[in-house]
């Protein structure tokens, strides 16, 4: 188990750090640079000269990314050229807002999408049919066009607030119940189409498993339905979802990004897009590296969702 | 596939017909040009075809022009004294209205600089599904090779094209499209832009065909078929090419059918925030840049037209899959590690 968990975890550094780089890389090779962007072309060639030596982007590509490497390992991440802050600052509250709404969708989705689809794969007839229908069409709505849907729903009725993340003018338990209240459309947005594919690969896994010998020895022995369903099945099928976890980060990773910036949800997605539009390379890269992290945690919480599940897998 | 969803199939592929119709007999279909402008019918209403006029008498289709109520909220009003007829198969459209000046045919509206937006959806139809139905193509065509090369090469060839494949397949999408799209300069012309994006995807796309197709190749290398054309002395590329590839045609179908709403959508993201096709461009995606004003998508809900027709897709081709028997949320994944995830498939 140790020498697992250093696997990941040298997976996890690998992943970071790969990404962080191919992004800094990446925007350097991007024609024009945060001076052109921000001064624009009529700009005194001498004050874009001076900008560009003040940030560093007057090195050599490799002078650079050597440069920031070094300042990474002292958990320097340098400052963005856009906001004037260090990365370091900005970051941790955007980032803390994407994965409040990704892992509220996540648990939305495995709350609606996994028991749909133990009763779907369990109990065939209309009401499987109807669910399947149901989720058939779920999985055709993707976050883009839900979002906006709601936004357009949100501004005709006024039940919902159209954008954001708070009001303004609460605090303390009242500031809880308003950020949740901002919440929900954002997220179940993004949980729509993943609570369909849940229900999904739930409902087959649990057909499947309903056919093994161990359940008709379980019902031979007289272990009513219901606990055999929810207990003993369950704990067979609930593989697939659960090794699907780790994938389904990045899947509410791409889906947030449109999700914030049409619910105007302050997340990394908008970050990194203002980011990227500006040319700002260090921050860029330091939203690049948080993504990274988000996935390395999610292959983990995958990983431990399926020992939970699999006793095969923890004997391993 | 237990239950029998069949008839899901038809209503996909007519929904598709339909879209694809509409796409392909857009310049005949559409009553205006893509970037026809009426100036002061911005954020015009739809005005539908009546047969019936206000005082109960019958005539053939006209619509009613539209009159400015007030220019502060842009608000308009069918001014039910007048009737503009409906003209049919004239300058090569199906219909028009017979003052196209005045009282232009606006079937779904008019967006923020006054163009038709259902003329502009069936243009849009074009560029959207034509990008991603080339970039599908596209990611089959590298994918099935990356793949095929892998499975049938085996040892260190396998293993670092596989890896590769897994890493990008790790990453969320459409921050990696973003990240190329941004090495770009941002301002291009549409038509480098449908290269662009369609190259972009295509990448992006591949891994996943990569994975599925060395994953089939593998299996079939192991046939007797194969061992008799390798003592028949078949070339390593005719084993490829004529032996073991054409066993992925079913897998390479389903992704197609996979890929292109995934793409479809893709465009659409990128357009919306502006990094896709520039504004005048009719695609989907940059329709949807309306939709970007709160107050306009509350007020002029027409705009968000592109939307449902993004939807159509997307549903049409997942009817078609289930109908067909595939699961649309299973082969999504089939390309993936999940498909054969078994206890230990992480942890070799």
């Amino acid at each position: 188990m140790v020498r697992y968990l250093l696997r990941r975890l040298g997976f996890a550094v690998l992943l970071v750090f790969v990404v962080a780089s191919a992004s800094l890389v990446l925007t350097r090779l991007a024609p024009g640079d945060f001076a052109t962007e921000a001064f624009g072309l009529g700009a005194n060639p001498r004050t874009v000269a001076r900008a560009r030596a003040r940030y560093g982007l007057d090195e050599p590509i490799l002078t650079q990314y050597g440069l920031w490497l070094a300042h990474a390992a002292r958990l320097d991440f340098g400052t963005s050229l856009l906001y004037g802050r260090p990365v370091a600052q900005l970051i941790p509250q955007r980032a803390a807002n994407t994965a409040l709404l990704a892992l509220a969708a996540l648990l939305l989705a495995t709350l609606v999408g996994l028991p749909l689809g133990v009763v779907s794969g369990s109990r065939p007839g209309p009401l499987a049919t109807a669910i399947r229908l149901v989720s058939l069409l779920l999985l055709s709505m993707p976050p883009l066009v839900t979002s906006l849907l709601f936004v357009f729903v949100a501004a005709r009725t006024g039940w919902f607030p159209i954008g954001g993340m708070s009001s303004l003018d609460v605090s303390g338990f009242g500031l809880v119940r308003d950020v949740l209240w901002h919440l929900t459309l954002p997220a179940v947005a993004l949980a729509l189409p993943v609570a369909a594919m849940f229900e999904r690969l739930q409902s087959q896994a649990m057909a499947e498993a309903l056919t093994q010998p161990f359940v008709l020895a379980a019902r031979a022995r007289g272990v009513p339905p219901g606990r055999l369903i929810w207990r003993d099945a369950l704990r067979v099928a609930i593989r697939p979802c659960a090794s699907v976890y780790g994938l389904v980060v990045g899947t509410l990773l791409s889906g947030s990004f449109i999700v914030e910036i049409v619910t105007a949800w302050p997340g990394l997605g908008r970050l990194m897009y203002d980011a990227l539009r500006a040319r700002d390379v260090y921050l860029v890269t330091g939203c690049a590296a948080a993504g990274a992290l988000f996935l390395a945690a999610g292959s983990v919480i995958s990983d431990l969702a399926l020992a939970a599940a699999d006793p095969r897998v923890r004997a391993q | 596939m237990r239950h029998h969803l069949g008839w899901l199939r038809g209503i996909g592929l007519l929904i598709m017909g339909v879209v694809l119709l509409g796409a392909v007999a857009a310049p005949w279909l559409a009553p205006h040009a893509a970037d026809d402008q009426h100036p002061d019918l911005l954020f015009a209403p739809p005005t539908w075809p009546h047969i019936r006029d206000a005082g109960g008498h019958w005539h053939a289709p006209f619509i009613y022009p539209l009159r400015l109520v007030s220019r502060l909220e842009q608000r308009y009003a069918p001014d039910r004294q007048v009737r503009v007829p409906l003209v049919w198969f004239t300058r090569g459209r199906l219909v028009m209205s017979a003052d196209d000046r005045r009282a232009p045919l606006l079937l779904l509206g008019a967006d923020s600089f006054g163009r038709d937006e259902f003329s502009r959806l069936l243009y849009g139809a074009r560029l959207s599904l034509g990008v991603a139905a080339v970039a599908a193509l596209g990611a089959l065509l590298v994918g099935a090779v990356v793949g095929g090369i892998a499975g049938s090469a085996g040892g260190a060839t396998e293993e670092l094209l596989m890896r590769g494949a897994e890493f990008l397949l790790v990453l969320p999408a459409i921050y990696v499209i973003l990240a190329l799209r941004a090495v770009m300069p941002l301002v291009l012309p549409a038509s480098t832009v449908f290269a662009l994006l369609a190259g972009i995807l295509a990448l992006v796309g591949s891994p996943f065909i990569a994975q599925g197709v060395r994953a089939i190749v593998a299996a079939e290398r192991r046939r007797e078929y194969y061992a008799a054309a390798v003592a028949c002395g078949a070339g390593r590329a005719r084993l490829l090419f004529r032996h073991l590839l054409p066993s992925t045609r079913g897998f390479l179908l389903v992704q197609l059918t996979v890929l292109t709403p995934a793409f479809v959508l893709a465009e659409a993201t990128l357009s919306y925030v502006g990094m896709g096709f520039p504004g005048p461009a009719p695609s989907w995606g940059s329709m949807l840049r309306d939709a970007a004003n709160v107050s306009a998508i509350a007020d002029f809900p027409w705009v968000l037209a592109p939307a449902a027709a993004i939807f159509l897709v997307v549903l049409g081709l997942n009817l078609i899959l289930q109908g067909s028997g595939v699961d649309p949320a299973a082969a999504f994944h089939a390309g993936s590690p999940v498909r054969d995830a078994g206890p230990t498939a992480d942890l070799r």
